[in-house]
């Protein structure tokens, strides 16, 4: 039989103004007809080239150079761009990354499905309408036909991908290639999808290429997995030998660096130093060598061909044998949160231990959040008259202890981003207040206010957008103490060299700028910045959701080690549990503006109390083949709903498996489980206590 | 050895070379990026010779070549390219060749002038409107508006029939009419650049709303700021141009170049064309150098964001 897709020693290269970038060197694989082959590598590994080698579809500049591409058997290099055309959308399909941006805004959905039959299949307008509306309810579009007529902006991002699937799928092509296709969605969303693809591979009998890098997205899927570094397949091995004994160190790596919601968050992740090689100019020896563990002098010189047999081949000379375990501590002691809070106390005289807002044990917070709300106006009309508003933050109340990490989780659109913004006092609450030490301080105005700010610094999410590209390092961090007139100008650069090297970046970093930086390192800049001015309560508002995975376990080791020895309070904001709950020592989850669940990492993850809780632990992804393949449910149906109406009484009533009558008419309000842990649920998975309910609403 | 000891594994990497962070690539300054695709590019490289040819050519071209510019002389009218008159002379004896560069003086000082000042000024003036936003933006750039739809030529043509202005008087009235169009680009940048992260977190460490506009808001708008300054030159020189052509600016008694066209189209049916194309020329000249200049910095900033 031959096989549905055969690549074999394909290179590709893109040709640049002044250099050329060998994106793709001597790739093989092959995929048989309904079978998911992934392939993973980090951001410019060649992935993405790979699969528009096949498409044709490289960008400016891009060639095969060598290699032959095979669909069941026939050669597709060297193929005219007409009969290339042919094959494109009928037997091998593209799911794209990004379906904003993929589908044509001013068409119908309906003209877009339509579009590949009508190029491929010589049928009636009306025959095309019904093979629209035969896949389109095949890839689940909720009422397809009054769809039709609606365009890509009407529909939700998860919908949005349906139909770019749909696309795909029109002509019923016998190879998909499926690109990052659930990078651009939100976790729920993203369980949905992968398993809808999962389910049409199985019914229609096509080969897939997942790639993706995120090893969690393929170990419940592919039945193979080629992992690609530098532009070569460095390890290809069925899925479960790939994750229970890898002989690569590039993959024993990426699985150690990737934290997981079960691990112990005390411990190092494993962290791959350095960056991968510039491509425009590879080195010779193994492309990983620089940034290998076991590397010797024969790396160096030599590159290791794929060895080992058909089942599982690698290209290394000291191979590994297994995953690595973790068992480097992050700091010599752990800290309890509480005990860090008494001894903040005692060095603080401005707090007392008496008055309002004094938690149960008896020591005042660091940070109280009070019944805060922000929501935006949505104006409208000549007058820009206020219509609606979007409520980001609604009614949230929480405490942090000096000391303390404190993690937020939820989907994007929940408020989490809004929340960080109103703590550091970039937004202002619409009404509620954030107090520091007891004290409003947002409330002050002038000097007092700007003084107030020193204590709350807030590290952003976009390593590229957060660092003005017109500024050296070193002004950007001298630029905190010079809006805080704090010490002289030879104590400022003291304490840039020195807050430099606490990130672990070299002094030359000083005299460059942002462009200069790779992501990681922009990511340290952001991190030293927020430093600098030494909070008390440092908000980090996705600190590495924008970098790739290699580079991530870097931020988190640095950003673990930094809360221990700088004893600050931290509230990190993250969409990925994992992440939230490597880095706190307590997690909130919101949904929809609201707080839904309170509690220890442990309380949220192996007791959740709140359904939607729950629903998120089971949609994450985790790098792990038995417990990906054993998920038998899709965690949570449907998707966010609007948060210009959000749904009465519980906000997730709308896409909770328990809701009843009362979820829709009584806003539950938070109990207690034990301990710290709350919830806001009427019918909770866990029993909560008897009296929490009276004790909360006085708190509050 | 056995590399699945973990201690080893740890050891080992506990052993950096270089911080922990990595190296750092070299990728030079901004401007040294700018300046490198800027040189890249033919046509701007000939625009900016162009801009430096003119003026030396300008400045230093009458310290060469003497020409007396001051006072007619009826001997020598109309007289064809000669040895003693490289390009001839005109209707009152004035030598082509040096009331061009005279003229270039005047040209070129009023085009750096107003194209320097209204820039600065439409820049100050978006950058205000964009940050704060709201009724101030509304206010601000309905005063754009207004400005923008009056015809600026026949204002001109209007206010020459009650004064006659000089050099300096020009420079100021141009000025007011052309500082609209970049403060219109710099607001539409300002809206965006005070949404990026980095001015916010100047916000959060308690940093005013004078300095993110200085130190954040106006260095990133350097791009347009710079594309806007050549296009402004040029725009300057060609309006000056045209207002001498028509009678209306300087005194007639000022060499300029839209004055000299205006006085050679008088003898085109002469066939004096000494009188008319050098003059023609060296507008079209002048102004083509700084539009390449122009459109060359504006590919060079874009390649920088795409850098980015």
């Amino acid at each position: 039989m031959t096989a549905a897709l055969e690549i074999s020693n394909l290179s590709t290269e893109i040709k640049l103004s002044r250099s050329t970038v060998h994106a793709v060197g001597n790739v093989g694989l092959t995929i048989n007809a309904g079978e998911t082959l992934g392939l993973v590598g980090e951001s410019g590994s060649g992935k993405s080239m790979l699969g528009l080698s096949v498409l044709g579809l490289l960008p400016n500049g891009g060639h095969i150079t060598g290699g032959s591409i095979k669909i069941e058997g026939q050669e597709l290099v060297g193929l005219p761009e007409k009969e290339l055309r042919k094959l494109r959308g009928d037997r091998v399909a593209m799911i794209f990354q990004d379906s904003l941006s993929s589908l044509n805004p001013t068409k119908t959905i309906g003209q877009q499905v339509a579009e590949p039959v009508r190029l491929h299949r010589d049928v009636t307008q009306r025959e095309a309408m019904e093979r629209v509306l035969e896949v389109l309810d095949l890839v689940g579009l909720p009422k397809p036909k009054e769809r039709l007529a609606d365009f890509p902006h009407q529909l939700s991002g998860g919908l949005r991908q349906r139909v770019m699937i749909a696309i795909a799928l029109a002509c019923d092509p016998r190879v998909l290639l499926a690109d990052e296709p659930t990078t651009a969605l939100d976790v729920t969303i993203q369980a949905q999808i992968l398993r809808l693809l999962d389910d049409l591979e199985q019914r229609l009998g096509m080969a897939t290429l997942l790639v993706t890098h995120d090893m969690g997205v393929v170990a419940g899927r592919a039945n193979r997995i080629n992992v690609m570094y530098a532009g070569r397949i460095v390890e290809s091995a069925p899925t479960e030998l790939l994750f229970s004994s890898m002989r690569h160190p590039y993959t024993q790596a990426l699985l150690g660096s990737i934290p997981r919601l079960e691990q112990d968050n005390t411990k190092r992740l494993l962290s791959i130093p350095g960056l991968p090689p510039d491509l425009t100019n590879p080195p010779t020896g193994c492309r990983f060598a620089a940034r290998c563990r076991f590397a010797t002098e024969q790396c160096l010189q030599q590159e290791p061909p794929l060895t080992g047999d058909a089942q599982h081949a690698f290209a290394c000379w000291n191979p590994v044998d297994g995953p690595a375990e973790l068992t480097e501590s992050v700091a010599h002691a752990t800290r309890a949160p509480v005990q860090a809070a008494r001894a903040g106390l005692g060095d603080s005289p401005s707090i007392t231990i008496s008055g309002p807002g004094v938690t149960q044990n008896g020591i005042k917070p660091l940070l109280e959040i009070v019944n805060v709300v922000r929501e935006y106006p949505i104006t409208a009309g000549f007058l820009r008259r206020q219509v609606n508003s979007v409520k980001a933050v609604s009614d949230v109340t929480l405490t942090i202890h000096s000391g303390e990490s404190f993690g937020l989780v939820g989907e994007s659109g929940c408020g989490k981003t809004s929340l960080g913004k109103l703590i550091v006092g970039i937004e202002k609450p619409d009404s509620g207040h954030i107090r520091l030490a007891g004290e409003d301080v947002f409330s002050y105005r002038g000097t007092k206010l700007r003084k107030a700010r020193r204590d709350l610094q807030m590290m952003f999410q976009d390593p590229f957008g957060s660092l003005d590209p017109r500024m050296r390092v070193n002004a950007i961090l001298q630029e905190p103490l010079q809006i805080q007139n704090i010490g002289s100008q030879r104590e400022r650069d003291e304490k840039v060299r020195g807050i430099l090297d606490d990130v672990g970046l070299p002094a030359a970093a000083l005299e460059r700028y942002p462009h200069e930086f790779s992501g990681g390192q922009r990511q340290r800049v952001a991190l030293a910045r927020a430093l600098m001015l030494e909070p008390k309560v440092m908000v980090a508002d996705e600190p590495v959701s924008a970098l790739d995975v290699s580079i991530r376990s870097q931020v988190l080791n640095l950003m673990k080690r930094l809360q221990i020895e700088r004893d600050m309070a931290s509230v990190v904001i993250s969409h990925d549990l994992a992440v939230v709950k490597y880095l706190a020592d307590r997690i909130g989850v919101m949904y929809l503006g609201k707080l839904v669940e309170l509690g220890s990492g442990d309380d949220i993850y192996a007791r959740p109390a709140h359904p939607y809780t729950q629903a998120l632990i089971k949609t994450i992804p985790v790098p792990d083949p038995a417990v990906e393949k054993a998920k038998t449910e899709v965690g949570i149906r449907g998707e966010l709903p609007s948060p210009i109406d959000p749904p009465s009484g519980c906000r997730f009533r709308t896409r909770c498996p328990l809701a009843q009558q009362i979820c829709s008419e009584v806003e539950p309000p938070l109990r207690r489980f034990g301990g710290e842990h709350l919830a806001a649920c009427h019918f909770p998975l866990q029993t909560p206590e008897p009296d929490a309910e009276s004790s909360l609403t006085t708190a509050g | 050895m056995s590399v699945n000891d973990p201690r080893l594994l740890y050891e080992l990497a506990e052993q950096p070379t270089v911080a922990d962070g990595g190296e750092i690539a070299e990728g030079g300054s901004p401007w040294r990026i700018v300046l490198r695709t800027f040189a890249q590019n033919r046509l701007a490289v000939a625009g900016a010779v162009l801009i430096v040819a003119l003026v030396l050519f300008s400045f230093l071209g009458p310290l060469i070549y003497h020409t007396n510019q001051f006072e007619d002389n009826i001997l020598i009218t109309n007289q064809a390219p000669s040895g003693a008159h490289w390009l001839g002379t005109d209707q009152s004896g004035f030598d082509i060749l040096g009331r061009l560069m005279a003229g270039g003086k005047s040209s070129l000082e009023v085009g750096i002038a107003v194209g320097l000042v209204s820039t600065i000024f439409g820049l100050i003036y978006g950058a205000i409107s964009g940050y704060f936003g709201g009724v101030l933006d509304s206010v601000l750039m309905r005063i754009v508006d207004v400005g923008l739809a009056i015809p600026i030529v026949f204002l001109f043509i209007f206010m020459a029939e009650i004064f006659k202005p000089d050099l300096t008087l020009l420079i100021v009235l141009l000025t007011v009419f052309s500082w609209l169009v970049p403060a219109r680009l710099v607001r539409g940048e300002a809206l965006t650049l005070r949404t990026r992260e980095y001015v916010q977190a100047v916000k959060g460490m308690g940093g005013g709303s004078w300095r993110i506009i200085v130190n954040h808001l106006i260095p990133n708008t350097i791009g347009t700021i710079m594309v806007t300054v050549t296009f402004q030159v040029a725009d300057a020189i060609l309006t000056l141009a045209l207002l001498q052509y028509l009678g209306f600016g300087l005194p007639p008694t000022v060499p300029t170049w839209g004055g000299m066209l205006s006085d050679g189209t008088n003898y085109l049916q002469d066939g004096y064309w000494w009188e008319v194309y050098p003059a023609l020329i060296i507008i079209v000249l002048a102004v083509v150098a700084f539009n390449f200049v122009g459109d060359a910095l504006q590919d060079a900033f874009d390649v920088r964001l795409q850098e980015k």
